[in-house]
């Protein structure tokens, strides 16, 4: 028992700050490059180890140490306790999530490749996913500040008109599948149809992966979604009055939580590591199982911030709207022609 | 009066537009266009990379001051305060001495403008009488830690200054 704890805590943390932890990091180069690339600008160049420059790969490094040494500073009206609570209750639930992402397939039988095959995975997934509310919610209240405290009640009611469209969008696909495991789901997703056909997600859930998509960027609070933190609107929302680490951690936890969707997609639309036409037990097959994973989540990942430089951000009746009256039916329309279709086929 | 409302009807969308997904994804379409051509060549990249390339300026640009040189290479001002007397900030001091040639009355002892109050209008150009002070040096203002050294002082400016080839004093007798 102890060494199965011990097992998983080391694959954890392994997973944690070598991982994680990076690619959110470098996302936020990514994030900045991205932009600028896009608006035709060059972007982050300038931070440099002696004369590498790394198309200013170091720009993470810089920013980090940066927000270190910044003063750590609380208003006098902020509730001391919640207002240093709430950063990291935002910060740890997408971090959480990880646990139940299977990276590649089992070898030999053992789940080497996830923290924990739990036969609960999307659901434990969507339930800790959506807990990084909680810290968003209370940074708005703690915080002293009217436009702090708009942000957190723009994010909450956000969560509220998703999470639901959400769960809806991936009850079809939990039917198609008939297991809500993470790693059985992936197997299912590697048969071929007609033997040259990959029977990914997208393919037989489009609606669904549509759905899935729209709402979990809404979960992610980014354009065009990002009524809680809208910067012309109310400052930076919930996080106006942080700085230093406790901002950072906003801001980590935002990558983070792309990353999250970018993987939890991966694994239930884009068949996570299955490579199309791929038999073999050799190592190499299992690296490239693993590097055909990541190659997918960083797809999704490009998809979210190509989004986010296009679309600009909706108003806020019109993303409750989009939420209640649009996602929803549409969730409900293919849970039910879903659930007939698999019901004439079985 | 009754105010004339004009009503403006916004163009019919189809239905196709309506849905919204598809238009979204030609949008994104033509970011990941630029994104690529940007990437590898930088096809539509606008942006100079500031200190090491720089955007020349206009003939008409007004930079830091310069004083002009008559042809000997002493400073063409003759300490006549009209520069002083124009500047709508008050920047320009000006000690005037006892020139030695009987000829020529005066000039500046010292010549000192401080840059921080200077708005670089270029009244002080156009009030000259002898083309002795311009603002046409190219640079502008470097950066400083101190007020002290950001006032500009006779020789600094004459050592950005040429000769002129203007008469003395504007139109001669």
């Amino acid at each position: 028992m102890l060494y199965v704890v011990l097992w998983a805590f080391v694959k954890a943390a392994v997973l944690m700050l070598g991982v994680v932890l990076p690619a959110a990091a470098v996302l936020s180069w990514v994030e900045r490059k991205m932009s600028a690339v896009i608006q035709d600008r060059i972007g982050p160049n300038r931070a440099n180890i002696g004369p590498i420059t790394a198309w200013g790969l170091f720009h993470p490094i810089a920013d980090g140490i940066k927000m270190l040494f910044k003063e750590d500073f609380v208003p006098k009206s902020a509730d001391r306790l919640l207002f240093t609570l709430a950063p990291m209750i935002s910060f740890t639930p997408p971090l959480l999530v990880f646990a139940a992402i299977p990276f590649g397939p089992p070898i030999g039988g053992e789940t080497w490749l996830s923290v924990s095959d739990t036969q609960m995975g999307v659901l434990f997934i969507l339930a800790i996913g959506s807990m990084g509310i909680y810290g968003h919610t209370l940074a708005g209240w703690s915080s002293g500040n009217k436009f702090s405290l708009l942000g957190g009640l723009r994010t909450s009611a956000q969560l509220f008109s998703y999470e639901v469209a959400l769960t809806f969008s991936l009850l079809g696909v939990f039917m198609v599948y008939g297991t809500i495991a993470p790693v059985r789901m992936v197997e299912l997703q590697s048969h071929m149809w007609g033997g040259w056909f990959p029977n990914w997600g997208v393919f037989t859930q489009p609606l669904a992966f549509i759905l899935f998509l729209a709402a979990s960027i809404a979960e992610t609070k980014r354009a065009p979604f990002d009524l809680p933190e809208a910067d012309s609107e109310i400052i930076a929302g919930y996080s106006t009055e942080y700085s230093s680490m406790r901002f950072a951690m906003f801001f980590l936890s935002e990558f983070t939580a792309i990353v999250v969707v970018a993987a939890f997609g991966a694994i239930l639309f884009l068949g996570g590591w299955h490579v199309p036409f791929l038999k073999s037990d050799a190592w190499w097959a299992y690296a490239l199982q693993v590097a055909a994973f990541l190659g997918k989540v960083g797809f999704l990942v490009y998809v979210q911030m190509l989004l986010r430089w296009t679309v600009p951000r909706m108003r806020y009746d019109q993303v409750m709207h989009l939420g209640w009256k649009i996602l929803l039916p549409f969730g409900l329309t293919n849970l039910v022609v879903t659930a007939i279709v698999v019901a004439w086929v079985r | 009066m009754a105010a004339t409302v004009k009503k403006l009807d916004s163009p019919e969308m189809n239905i196709g537009e309506r849905l919204f997904l598809f238009e979204i994804i030609k949008g994104m379409l033509t970011t990941n266009r630029h994104f690529w051509r940007n990437w590898f060549r930088r096809k539509d990249t606008v942006t100079l990379e500031y200190p090491e390339v720089k955007r020349p300026y206009p003939a008409r640009w007004r930079g830091l001051h310069r004083l002009m040189k008559r042809e000997d290479g002493s400073v063409r001002c003759v300490a006549c305060m009209m520069c002083s007397t124009n500047c709508p900030a008050n920047c320009i001091t000006i000690v005037a001495g006892e020139h030695p040639d009987p000829k020529i009355e005066k000039y500046p002892v010292s010549f000192d403008i401080d840059l921080l109050k200077c708005i670089y209008c270029g009244y002080c150009e156009e009030a000259c009488p002898c083309d002795a002070i311009r603002l046409d040096s190219g640079t502008h203002t470097a950066p400083d830690y101190t007020r002290r050294s950001l006032i500009a002082h006779k020789d600094e400016m004459l050592a950005r200054g040429g000769p002129s080839i203007a008469k003395q004093g504007g139109r001669s007798l």
